[in-house]
């Protein structure tokens, strides 16, 4: 089988690009904005039905906080409360250790199949394609993770792995691959097809890998949420049990689980708590249970004072739903493990050339900061990136040349003055030449009917008649 | 070593130490009728309750809910009847995979959520919540909480191999957001509430 990742190396193209392939379609990007509005809309109703909403998200920002300012302590508690629980404990220091460590507790221990729940951290690594190289199957069993990988595609969002997809589009790759009668789209049937299909896979995976939603230093527990059930089907029937987990995902004490599961999924979806928020503290007997913790550059954002409030994150997704941009942009616009406002400042510290232009996917609107559970400054981050990049030398051409170009117009009253005249001429007199294919804000916009005249002219008169 | 490495990392770009909040104590809308808000919440997210007073209800609405239900398991001791196997244990949790019906008796319920928290001394083995057909939750009343605060407060420092909040059936909304019930786990759950527990003289 392809890694569904396999394609994304080969991406040169940047958001502007990507975005423009996407909104080839309109009425799709009408159909994705509207889709993710709505999940936006369902977590306002379930967050406006908390009276201490806000309480909380101060809550978790200030545990965060603290996490950040503690966390090789947290991580050596956790390692040793692990240990003494009977868990396996690894370190990984970037994504190539961390996927030679999963390899060799599969040779080791003979297998060559895997089942894989939800992790975003296995995407980030490229895991799939690695494991894949060297012979070995991994499926994705999360029901939206494994219609993209039959896709052969990377997943489009961190909660919602398909939602650019028609349910036509994943009855046809069902009909390929499970075979359902052609033009199945029923939802329900669907469902119930890739049920039948996984839980043979569970049922015959010695190893499954989950993720890890919270890890806990005071008791060596890690807590992984699902609504589908597939990290418990794949847990507790393999026989050995791999979490991965960046090493960010640790909270102090256990009773912190109380604030963080009230705020990831009303943040999320809206719904009030996940179906499954399982405790996994111990190996269950004749079990392995091993876990990973990654730093893959996580340490080095650490130390970026500007940028190392991005590792308070808990993947709710929260951002890209509100995103204007994300929303008719799509996941794959990114082309990073984790889209959206987010994914926008995570990635520069991995690569900064290569997802310079991520920063600039934003109209820095703001909304992403106001939604976050856990109090990230987004928008200021993003914000703070372009500036970082533009100074480091990574922006592009024609966005420095606009810069340049902008410095110049607003540095004098009289330049000013006479670029608008022209722009407003320009619109009215000879509209083709904004009109067209060479103007990157025309791209599925109209522009505006130019104003008669400037708001400094109306000023003028204005007063003139009132004295 | 990687390890050593990491920390090391850790400790020279970790900020400043800041505190943790002094208190988790949140100002929340009141304890209203518990049983009502548990019932409400549950049933939103798609599962069957009924409030019951002895064993027998609960017995015969099993039996009834799931007539054609051929492997109906539980480790709740006095449900146990013709209908209703006890549970025996198997080292081999792959020997549960035909197992229709699983009766349990989860520790606490939380009101705000419907999540009910059961350990895994309570599923006899980890996988069986997950791997049968339809899942029976019976709870008693008075291990009730308003919300998750309250629930790792009751929780404390309990020591577990396994445990989980468990609330509703398994569900997916990944194909263009529709709902649907029965991803992987169970497709239904249904709760009796009922006034008595396992060790309370109704159940004998």
């Amino acid at each position: 089988m392809l890694n569904k990742t396999a394609g994304m190396k080969e991406v040169t193209d940047k958001h502007p690009e990507l975005s423009e392939m996407f909104n080839r379609d309109e009425a799709r990007v009408d159909w994705h904005d509207e889709t993710l509005w709505w999940v936006r809309q369902k977590r306002d109703k379930s967050a406006h039905s908390i009276p201490e909403w806000e309480q909380l998200r101060e809550t978790a920002s200030q545990i965060k906080n603290n996490v950040l300012s503690n966390l090789a302590d947290y991580l050596s508690d956790f390692e040793k409360q692990a240990l003494k629980n009977g868990i396996k404990v690894h370190w990984a220091s970037d994504a190539q250790e961390h996927n030679h460590i999963v390899h060799a507790i599969l040779q080791q221990n003979g297998i060559t199949q895997m089942v894989k729940s939800k992790s975003m951290l296995t995407e980030e690594c490229h895991l799939n394609e690695y494991l894949e190289k060297q012979g070995l199957d991994v499926i994705d069993s999360d029901l939206g993770e494994r219609i993209v990988q039959l896709a052969k595609e990377p997943p489009s969002h961190i909660v919602l792995p398909c939602i650019h997809k028609k349910k036509e589009e994943i009855g046809d790759l069902f009909h390929i691959h499970l075979g359902v009668p052609a033009g199945t789209s029923d939802p329900q049937i669907l469902t119930e097809t890739a049920r039948q299909h996984l839980r043979e896979t569970f049922l015959t995976r010695r190893a499954a890998l989950t993720g890890v939603n919270f890890a806990i230093a005071e008791t060596g527990e890690f807590v992984v949420c699902t609504n589908e059930g597939n990290a418990d089907m794949g847990a507790h029937l393999a026989d050995v049990h791999i979490a991965s987990m960046g090493l960010e995902k640790i909270i102090p004490q256990r009773k912190h689980l109380g604030v963080f599961l009230r705020l990831l999924t009303r943040s999320a979806t809206g719904q009030p708590i996940t179906t499954y928020s399982s405790h996994f503290k111990k190996p269950r007997e004749g079990q392995e249970m091993h876990i990973v913790i990654v730093d893959n550059g996580r340490t080095i954002q650490m130390g970026r004072e500007d940028f190392r409030a991005s590792l308070k994150c808990i993947r709710c997704a929260a951002c890209m739903n509100t995103c204007p941009v994300y929303r008719r942009s799509g996941g794959h616009s990114y082309h990073t493990a984790i889209a959206g406002p987010i994914g926008s400042i995570l990635a520069p510290n991995l690569d900064m050339k290569k997802y310079a232009d991520l920063p600039f996917a934003s109209t820095l609107c703001g909304s992403c900061s106001n939604v976050c559970p856990v109090k990230i400054d987004i928008h200021q981050q993003l914000y703070k990136w372009r500036q970082v990049i533009v100074k480091e030398g990574y922006a592009d051409t024609s966005k420095k040349l606009g810069m340049q170009l902008m410095t110049f117009t607003l540095s004098s009253p009289a330049i000013f003055k006479t670029a608008g005249k022209a722009g407003r001429w320009v619109l009215k007199h000879i509209p083709f030449a904004v009109n067209n294919k060479f103007n990157p804000w025309f791209k599925q916009r109209d522009m505006p009917e130019p104003p008669a005249e400037s708001f400094g002219e109306w000023y003028k008169k204005n007063v003139k008649k009132n004295n | 070593m990687s390890r050593d490495a990491i920390l090391a990392a850790l400790k020279r770009n970790q900020p400043e130490i800041s505190p943790l909040p002094a208190d988790l104590s949140f100002e929340t809308a009141g304890d209203a009728d518990l049983v009502s808000k548990f019932k409400a919440m549950a049933e939103g997210i798609g599962s069957t309750v009924f409030l019951v007073s002895t064993a027998e209800e609960i017995k015969i609405k099993i039996a009834a809910e799931f007539a054609a239900a051929t492997r109906v398991v539980t480790n709740v001791a006095s449900l146990v009847s013709p209908e209703i196997a006890a549970f025996v244990w198997n080292a081999d949790p792959h020997t549960y995979e035909n197992v229709d019906v699983a009766v349990f008796q989860p520790r606490l319920g939380v009101a705000e959520n419907s999540a009910l928290w059961i350990t895994e001394d309570r599923m006899g083995v980890r996988a069986l919540p997950f791997i049968t057909q339809h899942i029976v939750m019976v709870v008693d009343i008075a291990s009730l909480v308003p919300d998750m605060h309250t629930a790792y407060q009751v929780i404390g420092e309990a020591d577990y191999g396994f445990a989980t909040f468990i609330a509703g059936p398994s569900k997916t909304a990944d194909i263009e957001q529709s709902l649907v019930l029965g991803a992987h786990g169970p497709r239904s759950m249904t709760i009796f509430l009922c006034a008595f527990n396992e060790e309370s003289p109704a159940f004998h």
